[in-house]
């Protein structure tokens, strides 16, 4: 029974692990002045969960209780004057918590790590940290560097944090915009991140993908009238429901030959509820359509046909056109041409295939070169195309399905 | 609250071929940001011509090495600076992206302990 219990309590304590830590952290912060000292409360208040919670029970509240014990060890801590010379005063001031009742200082905890004096690489590192409550070895296997580098990397940037000054807070509104925009890219990055994987041993990591999401759904929930943060959540939504069916016995699926059966109703319902509100905008938060809005009613269309047949080709070329207008970027060209291909046919596309020294190396132009050579009849030219792309990609369920378009047909 | 350094960067090929017009709009433009950020500005200056820089290396024997030129050669050099007070870096930056630097640049940086 004693191990039954032991089990049933460390399983109750990471899954506040999961779902309690940006709330625990971000209220400490603000308590310790110190993301430092905050990081080292909240850790010891989830160890000393492990054994109350097995004496006592599961609180109603584990968030609060977590909040409570850590803010009265920061509090502790700080008390002690070493502490206090130790480190710089960082964060808002202490304030006075009153019992039980913390305010939701998610945003700031988000605002401080994805701040713009940081580079972008040390923003995502420290939002998994803070935010998501990975360790430095988690984050480091996820993006396939060196622990020690990880670990270094959100040390430097916990210092820029530090040493410049920047603060614990929401921006100002005139600044709002921006700074969201840099927190989504964040999220986006993450998500993608875990969803392509470049190396490793499969298509995707799905635990950062999960974090995407889990980010994405936190931000919609804390800014419920960004149009943009609706697009971002809407747009992972859907290209998640799609999961499922990318990768079958380890070989890639393109979605021209998914089963679409196999897509996720649910994520593409609530996906599809959100599309409307982020192609709106709103005048409030001085944002118009933003690019992950464009990105998730492009998802949108795929979502909604039922057969790649009946895939509104038209209505995603003008959305990609309204992308590349506003957002121009050599891959969204790339992916504006696919969608050509089928409303012009493959030879206008191929006249249009982006000349981008950008690209020079990139797999998916390549392998896009060589669907358009093949489905033009030229099989001959389509399969030096794919050697190409062969050669540029390192993802192996990529190469294995690059092989099989080499060998197609021969 | 805490002093930033701004240090304004400017590529003086460019200013080389100003015909004195940009300059003096320049002159107006550092007029303007300082009334608007009296409060904060706790010092400043223009600094004369990259070809005026003497550099000083210790020569790791008790001696100095004295060239003439800048430290580092870069296309745009430090051409004047302000100090300024703000009470995070989000207040410092918004005052640093008012300073006029019209070729070039400005780099923030905290001084240590807060000035």
């Amino acid at each position: 029974m004693a191990d039954l219990d032991t089990q049933e309590i460390a399983q109750a304590v990471a899954e506040a692990h999961s779902t309690e830590w940006a709330s625990v952290l971000a209220a400490t912060a603000r308590v310790a002045a110190d993301l430092d000292l905050a990081e080292d409360c909240v850790q010891d208040a989830y160890a000393k969960a492990l054994v109350h919670w097995r004496e006592q029970g599961v609180p109603r509240k584990p968030g609060a209780w977590l909040t409570t014990v850590a803010t009265r060890r920061a509090l502790e801590l700080r008390r002690r004057a070493d502490v206090a010379r130790r480190k710089l005063p960082l964060l808002v001031p202490v304030e006075d918590v009153p019992d039980g009742t913390f305010p939701d200082d998610r945003l700031r905890l988000v605002f401080t790590c994805c701040h713009p004096a940081l580079a972008q690489e040390a923003q995502v590192a420290l939002t998994l940290r803070l935010v998501c409550g990975l360790s430095s070895a988690e984050i480091a296997r996820a993006f396939l560097v060196k622990e020690a580098t990880m670990q270094a990397r959100i040390t430097r940037a916990k210092q820029k944090i530090s040493r410049t000054g920047i603060p614990y807070r929401i921006p100002r509104a005139d600044e709002l915009p921006e700074r969201i925009e840099a927190v989504l890219d964040v999220v986006h990055l993450v998500y993608t991140a875990g969803h392509t994987a470049v190396d490793g041993d499969g298509l995707s990591r799905p635990d950062l993908a999960r974090r995407g999401i889990d980010l994405a759904r936190m931000m919609r929930m804390l800014l419920p009238d960004s149009a943009e943060t609706a697009g971002l959540l809407a747009l992972l939504l859907l290209t998640q429901a799609r999961e499922a069916s990318r990768v079958e016995a380890g070989r890639l699926v393109l979605m021209e030959d998914q089963d679409r059966s196999r897509w996720d109703q649910g994520l593409i319902a609530e996906g599809l509820e959100l599309v409307p509100e982020a192609l709106a905008g709103r005048p409030d938060v001085g944002a118009t359509v933003g690019r992950f809005a464009v990105m998730a009613a492009i998802a949108a269309v795929h979502a909604e046909a039922g057969r790649w047949e009946d895939t509104d080709w038209g209505e995603i070329l003008g959305l990609y056109d309204v992308l590349l207008a506003r957002w121009p970027s050599p891959v969204v060209a790339l992916n504006r041409v696919v969608a050509l291909s089928y409303v012009a046919g493959p030879d206008a596309a191929l006249r249009q295939l982006p000349d981008d020294p950008a690209l020079a190396t990139y797999p998916y132009l390549a392998s896009t070169r060589a669907e358009l050579l093949w489905r033009t009849g030229r099989t001959e030219e389509a399969r030096a195309a794919y050697e190409e792309a062969l050669a540029f990609t390192s993802n192996p369920v990529e190469a294995e399905f690059l092989q099989r378009r080499i060998t197609r047909g021969a | 609250m805490g002093k930033y350094l701004v240090m304004i960067y400017d590529d003086e090929a460019k200013w080389a071929a100003d015909d004195g017009s940009v300059m003096e709009q320049n002159h107006k433009n550092h007029q303007a940001f300082a009334e608007a950020n009296g409060s904060a500005i706790r010092g400043g200056g223009q600094l004369d011509g990259s070809e005026t820089a003497t550099s000083i290396r210790a020569d790791g024997n008790g001696g100095y090495v004295v060239t003439d030129g800048v430290f580092a050669e870069t296309k745009e050099v430090m051409g004047g600076y302000y100090i300024i007070e703000a009470a995070d870096l989000d207040e410092a930056l918004a005052i640093a992206k008012q300073v006029p630097s019209p070729t070039g640049g400005v780099e923030v940086r905290p001084l240590v302990n807060g000035g």
